[in-house]
C-alpha cells in the first residue's frame, strides 16, 4: 500500500502570508464599499498592508499578499477576470516593481509615505496604460490623468501616513 | 498623534514632486481651458458666436432645409438637422474645447472654443 495522501507542509512564512493576505483582502472590501464620484478613484486601503508587509518581510512577502488579495478580493466582489480585476492586476504589478526600487532609496530621508505615494502613482500609471491599450483605445482617457493623479497624490499621502504609525509601534508576536 | 513627525525629510520632496506633476498634468491633458463659446458656422463662414453661459437657441438655413442648434450652460448641441445620415445630430452635447459637430449636407456646423485654441492637427 502507497502513501497516496500528499502531505502539505505549512511553514510559518505560509501562515504569515495568509494572515496578512486576509488583512488586505478585508480593506479590500471595505475600499469597495466606499462610494467612489469616479470609477477607479479609490482610497486603496489595502496598501496600508503591503508597504507594512514590505517594511517588516520584505519584497517577496509583499508580492505573496498583494498578489493574493489581487486574487481573493476579486472572487469576493465577483470581478474575477472581468476588466477590472486586469486593471487591478496590472496597477498591482507596476506598483510593485516600483516598491521594489524605491526599498532602496536611504530609509533616513525616505519612509513609508514616499513609497506610498511613489506606488500610488505606478498604480494609476499602469492602469491608465492598460485602459488605453486595452478597454477604450482613446486618447480621452487621459482627460483622467489630473484627477487619477490628485487622487493618487491624496490617497497615497493618507495610506502612507498610516501605514509610518502602524510601523513606529512595535511589531506584534507572532500569531499562533 | 504626530503625524507630521512620521514625514522624513524626503517624503516633502516626493510629496511635493507629485503635487508638482499632478498640477502640470491639468493643463497638459486640460489644454483650451473650459469651454466658454459656440461658434456656429454656416457655408463655413461664422454665422454667431455664442457665449456658453447663455441658453439660447437658433435656426441656421442650409441648402436641405433648417438646422435647429441649442445651446446651453456650458455645452451645445445640434437639435434636428435635414441631413440624411443625421451624424451631427446623433453626436450630442458638445461640452469639450475643440469639439465640433459639422452637418455637412446642409453645411452648419458647431464647435465649441475655449480661452486657448486647440488644433486637431498641425503639419510642417
Amino acid at each position: 500500500m502507497t502513501q497516496s495522501v500528499t502531505e502539505l507542509s505549512v511553514t510559518a512564512e505560509d501562515r504569515r502570508v495568509a494572515w496578512l493576505a486576509t488583512a488586505a483582502v478585508a480593506l479590500s472590501l471595505v475600499d469597495a464599499a466606499i462610494p467612489s464620484p469616479l470609477p477607479g478613484v479609490k482610497p486603496g486601503l489595502a496598501n496600508i498592508v503591503t508597504l507594512v508587509v514590505l517594511a517588516r518581510y520584505g519584497w517577496g512577502t509583499a508580492v505573496w499578499v498583494s498578489g493574493l488579495r489581487v486574487l481573493a478580493g476579486s472572487l469576493l466582489l465577483g470581478y474575477f477576470l472581468a476588466p477590472g480585476f486586469f486593471l487591478s492586476l496590472t496597477g498591482t504589478t507596476l506598483s510593485l516593481l516600483t516598491l521594489g526600487l524605491a526599498r532602496h532609496l536611504p530609509q533616513r530621508w525616505f519612509g513609508p509615505v514616499s513609497l506610498s505615494i511613489l506606488a500610488a502613482f505606478a498604480h494609476i500609471g499602469g492602469q491608465l496604460l492598460l485602459a488605453r491599450v486595452w478597454l477604450i483605445p482613446h486618447d480621452g482617457v487621459f482627460l483622467l490623468i489630473p484627477v487619477f493623479a490628485g487622487a493618487a497624490l491624496v490617497f497615497g499621502t493618507i495610506n502612507g501616513l498610516i501605514a509610518a504609525k502602524l510601523l513606529a509601534e512595535p511589531a506584534p508576536p507572532e500569531t499562533p | 498623534m504626530h503625524w507630521l513627525a512620521l514625514i522624513r525629510p524626503g517624503d516633502w520632496l516626493v510629496i511635493l514632486g507629485a503635487a508638482l506633476l499632478a498640477g502640470a498634468s491639468v493643463p497638459v491633458f486640460w489644454q483650451g481651458g473650459m469651454a466658454d463659446r459656440a461658434i456656429i458656422r454656416q457655408e463655413g463662414k461664422i454665422f454667431a458666436e455664442v457665449d456658453l453661459r447663455s441658453k439660447r437657441q437658433f435656426e441656421v438655413a442650409g441648402p436641405l432645409g433648417t438646422t435647429l442648434i441649442a445651446v446651453e450652460a456650458g455645452r451645445a448641441r445640434i437639435v434636428s438637422d435635414p441631413s440624411p445620415r443625421q451624424y451631427c445630430v446623433r453626436q450630442g452635447w458638445l461640452m469639450r474645447p475643440g469639439e465640433i459637430a459639422i452637418c455637412a449636407p446642409n453645411r452648419v456646423s458647431v464647435q465649441i472654443a475655449g480661452r486657448t485654441k486647440v488644433y486637431d492637427s498641425i503639419s510642417y
